[in-house]
């Protein structure tokens, strides 16, 4: 291996990605005093987060009665009954104040008539535990999280935070003792690498939307800190639980907002039936994500699809007041004119259902801590290394996530992760000397894959990798699909022995860059299918024909998944959090899930 | 007598051309800027040729299609391909713009694709925006109020809140600073129309109480009134917003205060 020469940085802590929770992490860590450096891989206001749209929820009442207590409910049956209940008790109480503050940042909501926070309804988003519609997710127009992502990086400037951007991190550097003492990157601009350390690594490095074909996710949806966590020897949770947004647009995978429905729009088949009326006769197009997805994918199944190839499902908002359109939808309004050639006002817009968001993750308790279950204890911390956002599985989402949550759980468990830190990081507090075996792990798998010779292109495997993700995994599954799935996967696995990689500079190597990417999505692909094999039941967003029920005594327990380097996987579970933080509020006894 | 001539490494030599595999359908032809700063060549222009019948509608599906079949090395920004990041700016066919929101059936003749105008390259298609973010950093774009916040949301109207409507949308892609020639001879004091839109955007919200400072900040030679009405920025724009427009409201805002 060639020699790389390395310049070390010393942090209180690093947060890696700068998305909507890594930057609420850094604003908070920033307030509190804390030396902290923030590493991404793109300019900050480049995160996947920016192409949030419909909203973030909290129980603010600006639109009708409202309580945070209803919301932890509709979350809890969202989550199919998978979710930790302290953990979402915490994120819906801790919602309110949230975006308070976001407002307080100067995020640009839009407006009620007397000047409070607009809120629109979203799906599954209900009053009194089921019985009304509940109007609760705050909308800038159908751009949120540009609007709340941007604010974010504009109080990172305020607050002074230390950017690197443009850093890739490799891998995390993890001491004989099995903690985490900070990161190995590789800064794109200038071909250099660095290690930063840091008593607490965050990762808030979003979701591996890309290791599938279709998805509503950015290009650099990949994952990273969960294959880093991965290749420590840490496990992943949940990660069988892929969420499919029921409406990207055909073909192009782009997101419509689920806020479109939320507005009054609704989906129709090819005979012009409002479908979702049969199966979510209570909230019909606002039934809750994997729900609607799934009776889509049934329409298209028996014969109902729209189109020529009758593949397709449509999204009705023509029959909306083109002022309403104008003012609370135009980002999607662009989207559907550029991406489906279709004036929205008008014409139907073609849709499907489409990859969008993974509930599992690195799991972590409600303060941000990772976790890195023992034999005696499921809730053992993984010390060093702290999760938010995407990439963390709290587990508030549990098994299917409700639109909205989402931003939530960025700036709730951002501030979280700040607050922590604060409590559990002494500020200037001394390094000790680098473990070498580690640094040199990282070094070298960096090193093999940018002198890579093999005869396939990494963008061959990928496609390989995310043909079979999109075929067998996808939003119904059975035994013998998933086992194929598994077969398949391990070959396109072997296959990456013979990558080549035809860049070998480090200047802004886009092509190693990609490369170690795809590893990293590898790694999560292969899992995400293991565990989907394993689960043997339906509960959200995994839908088993094979096993069409709820099975609450055996399978009401999160999924954990190892890898080895030779891509063996090793499963493990534990318990579903199934009491409340506080006794402000009641456990909600699981039920039937109907919408 | 003087001779004033490009630097050498100005100069922009042809490469190579890849021509579209046998039996291409509906054949058309992308070139491409490269700049390798290995070594210590001058750049080229490289010419790909695509089949359209295989690729994606937009120019970034086809820099995407030439990465992944033709040649790897070739480098662009790239991440969210719905125009709502900014990474993949570029000037495609003389004008800057998103590569993943620009038809490609838009482009008569040949595509060609170069980096955004005057600034420095790091590598091919990606420029150093370095001074650009330092730039809209100095115009201090977070919301500035002494007024303690109240317990609750702060109450803006929407007429207020509509004022910021063409503001906020920004997603910092540069496109129309490159774009301007008054910031190319100057952009070393001239702070370009994406960072004047976002002071802008600042000054107008009615939550804001620095307006003063702000516009203190703004009345100076260099940094707002090297605006001339070009209006290649709003001619630009890929998300259809309009900085000349906010530059002479502040420039308005400037007179109507002395």
């Amino acid at each position: 291996m060639a020699a790389y020469s390395v310049t070390e940085h010393y942090y209180d802590v690093v947060v890696v990605g700068a998305g909507g929770a890594g930057l609420r992490a850094c604003v908070g860590l920033a307030q509190k005093g804390l030396k902290t450096a923030c590493l991404t891989k793109v300019f900050p206001t480049r995160s996947h987060t920016v192409a949030a749209q419909g909203g973030i929820s909290a129980a603010l009442g600006n639109m009708g009665e409202d309580d945070w207590r209803w919301h932890m409910y509709d979350t809890v049956k969202g989550a199919d009954w998978l979710g930790d209940q302290d953990a979402i008790e915490y994120m819906c109480r801790e919602g309110i104040p949230a975006i308070i503050e976001l407002e307080h940042y100067g995020v640009p909501f839009s407006r009620t008539e007397g000047g409070k926070i607009y809120q629109r309804a979203f799906g599954g988003m209900t009053t009194r535990f089921g019985e009304g519609t509940a109007q609760r997710t705050c909308a800038a127009a159908d751009r949120t999280g540009h609007a709340i992502l941007h604010a974010l990086y504009q109080q990172s400037l305020k607050h002074k935070a230390e950017f690197f951007i443009e850093y890739f991190v490799l891998d995390l550097i993890m001491d004989d003792e099995g903690a985490c003492v900070g990161v190995v990157a590789w800064c794109l601009d200038d071909g250099s690498l660095h290690v930063f350390r840091a008593h607490q690594t965050v990762l808030a490095t979003g979701g591996y939307g890309r290791a599938y074909f279709s998805c509503t996710s950015a290009h650099t949806c990949t994952g990273d800190g969960n294959a880093m966590v991965l290749r420590a020897g840490f496990p992943l949770q949940d990660m069988e639980f892929v969420q499919f947004h029921p409406t990207g647009i055909y073909g192009a995978g782009v997101l419509i907002t689920e806020g479109v429905r939320g507005e009054g729009g609704y989906l129709v088949n090819a005979k012009g039936e409002r479908f979702m009326e049969r199966y979510a006769p209570h909230a019909k197009d606002l039934a809750s994500r994997d729900v609607v997805s799934r009776s889509m994918t049934v329409e298209i199944r028996e014969g109902r699809g729209c189109g020529e190839h009758k593949d397709h499902i449509f999204l009705h908002l023509d029959h909306l007041d083109p002022k309403i359109i104008a003012e609370r939808l135009p980002g999607i309004t662009e989207s559907a004119k550029i991406f489906a050639g279709v004036d929205v006002t008008r014409e139907p817009v073609p849709v499907l259902p489409t990859v969008h968001y993974n509930m599992g993750g690195i799991p972590t308790n409600y303060h941000g801590e990772a976790i890195a279950p023992t034999k005696d204890n499921s809730d053992a911390i993984l010390r060093g290394v702290m999760a938010a956002g995407e990439a963390a599985c709290v587990s508030v989402h549990g098994a299917n996530r409700l639109g909205s949550n989402s931003l939530l759980d960025l700036v709730v468990f951002g501030r979280a992760v700040a607050n922590r830190a604060a409590e559990i990081v002494e500020a200037g507090a001394s390094h000790r000397s680098t473990p070498k075996v580690s640094l040199d792990k990282a070094l070298a798998r960096l090193d093999h894959f940018r002198h890579a010779k093999g005869r396939l292109p990494t963008a061959q495997i990928r496609l390989n990798m995310q043909k079979v993700m999109q075929n067998n995994c996808a939003v119904f599954r059975t035994g013998a699909v998933l086992e194929e799935g598994r077969k398949l996967i391990e070959d396109v696995r072997q296959s990456m022995s013979e990558i080549g990689v035809s860049d070998r500079s480090l200047i802004w190597n886009s092509d190693l860059l990609e490369t170690l990417e795809l590893d990293n999505l590898m790694a999560q692909a292969i899992v995400t299918v293991a565990a989907a094999v394993d689960r043997k039941e339906s509960r959200g967003a995994h839908a088993r024909e094979d096993f069409p029920d709820r099975d609450d005594k055996n399978w009401m327990k999160h999924s954990l998944t190892w890898i080895d380097d030779k891509g063996h996987v090793t499963m493990d579970y534990r318990p579903v959090h199934n009491y409340t933080m506080t006794n402000e509020v009641e456990y909600v006894a699981p039920k039937a899930r109907v919408y | 007598m003087v001779e004033f001539a490009l630097p050498r490494n100005s100069k922009i030599g042809q490469g190579k051309t890849v021509p579209a595999p046998a039996g291409a359908k509906r054949p058309k032809r992308f070139q491409v800027y490269r700049w390798n700063p290995d070594d210590k060549k001058n750049p080229v222009v490289d010419t790909f040729e695509i089949d359209l019948a295989t690729c994606g509608p937009m120019v970034l599906d086809a820099l995407i299609k030439i990465k992944n079949e033709v040649d790897a090395t070739v480098t662009f920004r790239r991440s969210c391909r719905e125009g709502v990041c900014g990474s993949c700016a570029m000037n495609i066919d003389g004008t800057n713009t998103l590569a993943c929101t620009k038809a490609i059936e838009d482009v008569k003749g040949d595509v060609k694709i170069y980096p955004l105008p005057h600034m420095p390259v790091v590598k091919d298609l990606v420029p150093d925006l370095t001074n650009f973010y330092a730039q809209y950093a100095s115009v201090q774009p977070w919301l500035q109020a002494d007024t303690p916040n109240p317990t609750r949301e702060r109450l803006q109207s929407r007429g207020d809140r509509a004022k910021l409507d063409g503001l906020w949308e920004c997603i910092l892609c540069a496109s129309c600073s490159t774009s301007c020639p008054s910031y190319w001879w100057n952009s070393d004091r001239y702070l370009g129309p994406a960072a004047l839109l976002q002071a802008y955007r600042f000054i107008v919200d009615s939550r804001d109480e620095y307006t003063g400072e702000r516009l203190d900040y703004l009345e100076d030679p260099f940094r707002l009134y090297r605006c001339h009405t070009i209006m290649n920025c709003a001619q630009t724009c890929p998300k259809g917003l309009n900085p000349a427009k906010a530059i002479a409201e502040t420039k308005k805002l400037i007179q109507q205060r002395r």
